[in-house]
This record gives C-alpha cells, structure tokens and sequence, in this order.
C-alpha cells in the first residue's frame, strides 16, 4: 500500500470543496442580490429611510472622494507630462488627463473610497444589529428587515455613486488643470478647450455606469456580510473586513469587465 | 380544546451540534408557561424556531392550526404578527428614540403625533413617564431597556408572547418588578405567553405550568406547585441549584 492514490484523492476532494464552496457564496450572495432587488421594488417604501442612506452615503462622502479625485487629477498630469515629453508629445496632457479622470481613476478611485467609507460602516452597523437581534426583533415588529434595512441602503447607494463620480470627474480635471497651468506652463483657456474637445459622451456614460455598478457592489458587500454576521463582536469584525475586502475586489473585477466588454470598442 | 401551539419532535441542529433532539410541548390559549433551563440548553432556539426565525430540521410547529415550519413570505409574516418578543438583550433599535421604539409595530398611516401618544400609553403601562419617550435606548439602565422592551412588545397587542430570559442581569428587585409587570400584562390583556428563564424565583411568580428543558429534550413538564415535588432528579437539581447530580457540568479540577 502506498499513500500515493490516497493523497491524490485528499487533494482531489480539497480543491473539490473549495470550488463547491465559492460556487455556493457566490449562488448566495446572487440570492441575497436578487431579494433585496425585489424588495426594494415592491412597497412597503421607507423613504425617510432612502433619504437618510442617501446623505449618509453621498453627502459625508464628498470631501473624501473630492480629495482623491483633486490630488489624483494633479498628480496624472504630471505623470502624463513626462512621459508625453519623452516622445514630444506633452500637449497631450490634457486630453489624456481627462480619459483618464472620466473613464478611469474617477468612478475606480472613489468606488474604493466609498466603499472603504461605507462598505465597512453597514456591515458594521447590521453586524451589531443581527448579534443584539435587532434584524430578528424588526421580524417580530412586523417589518421586514430586508426591506427596511436593505432595499434603502441598496437603492441609495445605486442612486447616489454617480453623482459622486460627477463631481469627481470635475474635481479631478481641476486639480489636472490647476497642476498644468501652474507648474507646467500650460495656457489656462487653451488646455480647458483641449480638455472639452477630447471628452466624448461615452466617456461620460462609461464612467457613471461603473459607478451605478460599484454603487451597487459597496452596498450590496456592506449589507450581505453585515446581515449574516454571528459570533458576537468578533464576528462583526469579521464582517466589516469581508466587506470591503470583496467590496474592492468585485469593483476592480466588474471595472475590467466593463471597460473591456462593454466600452472596448469605443 | 386543542392548544395554542403544539409542538412535536422538533429537531435542530447547528454543524455537528445538537441543540433540540425531539421537543414536545403544547401550550394552551391563555396559558403561562415557563420553560426552565441551563445556559445553553436551547432555549431560544426553540422559541426562535417557534417564531420561524429559525428554520428547523424536521418536527412539527402548530399555531392556531396551521404549520408553520413550512411557510414563508407573507403567510411567515402573518404568523410572526401574532406574537410579540421580549428579546434577552432587549433587541432595542439605537438609532431611534423610545417612543418610536415602543410604536414601531404600530401601522406609520397613525402619524407621529397618535404613534406618539399610543408609546406613551404603553410606557405608563411598564411605569415609565412621558419624559422617557424622547430618550435614547442608550441613555436608560438596564432595567428601564428591559422595561422599555416589554412595552414595545405588547404595544401591537399580540395573541401570543415570548419572554426570553426577562430578568437575566437585574438586580432582585428591578427583577420582581419586571415579574409583576409580566404576570399583570398576561392577565390584563389575555395573552397567551411563553417565558425561558434559569431564574426559578421569576418562573415560580410567572407560570401556570413549567416545563425543564434539558440535552435536547422536555424532560419534566407540570403545573407551578409540583415544580418541588417533581419527583424527578433533573428538576430537583436545577430547583435546588446543586452542582452534583444528573446534570454534569465538566469543570477541569484546580
Ligand atoms: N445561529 C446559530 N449558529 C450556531 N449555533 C447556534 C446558533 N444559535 C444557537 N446556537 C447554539 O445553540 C445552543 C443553544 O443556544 P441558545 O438557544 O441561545 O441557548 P439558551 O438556552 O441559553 O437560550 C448554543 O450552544 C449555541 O451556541
Ligand atoms: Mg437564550
């Protein structure tokens, strides 16, 4: 008898069970996805709830995503700078600049912001709420915790994201611009007209989609971890990280998506 | 007269654990009963699943005729709307003042103002003051939340009510308060209550009939004034309080 055929099967049944277990988060986080979608749809609404989750999420988050996006902008012209000058072409700047914002670092950037912002903070809010069972105390309240709790954190974040992105694609324009025109010599009226000429629509719509998407992603992480949390304090820790860890994950996976499948081409 | 709520051979189990191994009981309309148990026992778990909180693993759960371990969406709500729950920590929402904690049940179409005053009823109910409802959870002791607890769970009048450990972690007297509120409500308001608790002082003032919870399983079950002539050595070693006897509790020897 040797070991060998054993082994094998060991390791066999090993990788077995680990894609059998990502094929099952994966089929529960769809599930969880799916229902909060049609709760969110159908009534009772809770406004004041929607509202909340919107200031929440969109307000508090401006200052952060407004400061990633101005010293990222800035710091983009000038990368492009040098390496545009290295084959004369650092007139380019502030075309570059702007596909870069728009398509790019704007909706990627602040996903991750604000999935670091608010990914961590409902799954910690929700992880407590399951651990003092106050999901299970809304059941016997008669209100549905996935309506109450879920469809308005998911439906404002979905919502909001693009905005956020709005302002900072702008934002990361300006600090491209006020980077150029004070240090690299740029013509302020010049580079804004080269920046508006070079923008297409698809830009724009390519990054506001990504950000519904992510907006999507940062509630939907933030709520599903939250929501299954157990084992106390502990567990909402556990929670929290999961969050933002697969927050950020599935944002850089579904931005790849979508830049490569769905604006390849144009 | 058939009971309120029949349970028969309800099993579940959590991994490799088991935490109910065929529970029996029935609880009659109007009636007190008062599971007793260890810590760990199982005891909101069998509530829980009585509530369709959790989902069991087979066994059978009758309310009012109907089997609920199979029911889901708007037939589970309607039987969750029938009871209310005293959660062990209070379960209270922090983010929202008391008033609107104790009238959360209530249907929103009432307005603030009526939400309100309804709140207010139901904390003078529990003896706390109109000046308690604009407080946050946070900010009232430990019995005041329980209090507070107990009249949001009464406030939607329910059919049936749970009581999960009401007097764990109050002092004596704070405790014999929160019995005296419990045994008033369920006499007032004809509710057919269910309370779980290792406080036998609670369960002696409480109940019509007790039952003892142990490894799974109702081992003892009969009216309040034969809890200390039980006859059986389960019963008498959790009434008694004593560490030796049927029930074993490993403890590594210092
Ligand atoms: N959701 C759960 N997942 C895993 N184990 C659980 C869960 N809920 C309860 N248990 C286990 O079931 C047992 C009984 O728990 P519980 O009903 O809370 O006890 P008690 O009688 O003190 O109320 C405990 O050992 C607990 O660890
Ligand atoms: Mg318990």
């Amino acid at each position: 008898m040797t070991g060998l055929p054993h082994d094998i099967v060991g390791v066999l049944r090993a990788i077995g069970r680990f894609v059998l277990g990502g094929l099952a988060s994966i089929g529960r986080v769809v599930l969880f996805a799916g229902r909060a979608v049609a709760h969110a749809a159908l009534p009772p609404y809770y406004p004041a709830r929607l509202i909340e989750q919107i200031i929440v999420i969109g307000w508090f988050s401006l200052p952060v995503v407004g400061l990633t996006a101005l010293f990222t902008g800035a710091a983009l012209a000038q990368q492009i700078f040098i390496g545009g000058s290295r084959f004369n072409a650092a007139a380019t700047v502030p075309a570059v600049t702007v596909i870069g914002i728009v398509r790019e670092l704007g909706p990627v950037l602040g996903g991750l912001m604000v999935a670091g912002r608010v990914s961590s903070a409902m799954a910690a809010e929700l992880g407590t709420m399951r651990v003092t069972e106050q999901i299970d105390a809304l059941t016997t309240l008669r209100t549905d915790p996935l309506r109450y709790l879920i469809a308005p954190r998911v439906l404002a974040a979905t919502l909001v994201m693009p905005f956020l992105v709005l302002v900072s694609n702008v934002i990361g324009v300006l600090g491209g611009f006020v980077l150029a025109t004070t240090r690299l010599g740029f013509n302020a009226a010049n580079y804004l007209d080269r920046t508006m000429s070079f923008l297409k629509t698809d830009d724009i719509v390519s990054s506001l989609v990504k950000a519904a998407v992510f907006g999507f992603i940062i509630a939907l992480m933030g709520c599903y971890h939250g929501f299954h949390s157990n084992g106390g304090a502990e567990g909402v820790g556990k929670a929290t990280t999961s969050a933002v860890v697969s927050a950020f994950i599935l944002i850089l996976l579904s931005n790849l998506i979508i830049t490569v499948v769905v604006f390849g081409s144009r | 007269m058939t009971a309120k709520i029949i349970v028969r051979d309800v099993r579940k189990r959590f991994g490799r654990k088991v935490v109910l191994g065929g529970v029996d009981l029935d609880i009659a309309a109007g009636e007190s009963l008062v599971v007793i148990g260890g810590s760990g026992t199982g005891k909101s778990v069998l509530i829980k699943s009585i509530l369709g909180l959790i989902r069991v693993d087979s066994g059978s759960i009758i309310v009012d005729g109907v089997e609920v371990t199979a029911l889901r969406g708007a037939a589970l709500a309607a039987h969750q709307a029938k009871f209310g729950m005293l959660f062990q920590g209070g379960a209270l929402f922090d983010s929202l003042p008391v008033w609107r904690n104790v009238s959360f049940a209530l249907p929103r179409s009432e307005g603030a103002a009526r939400l309100k005053a309804a709140a207010i009823d139901n904390l003078a109910r529990v003896g706390l003051g109109p000046d308690v409802a604009d407080l946050r959870p946070s900010e009232l002791s430990g019995g005041m939340q329980k209090r507070v607890a107990l009249a949001r769970a009464v406030a939607a009048r329910p059919e049936i009510i749970f009581f999960d450990e009401p007097t764990t972690g109050l002092d004596p007297i704070m405790a014999d308060v929160i019995n005296d509120l419990i045994v008033s409500l369920v006499r007032d308001l004809k509710i057919t209550a269910l309370t779980i608790t290792h406080d036998m002082a609670s369960a002696r003032k409480i109940a019509d009939r007790i039952a003892m919870l142990y490894a799974g399983r109702i081992v003892w079950q009969g009216p309040r004034g034969m809890i200390d002539i039980s006859g059986n050595a389960y019963v008498d070693q959790f009434v008694q309080g004593r560490a030796d006897g049927p029930i074993a509790i490993p403890v590594i020897p210092a």
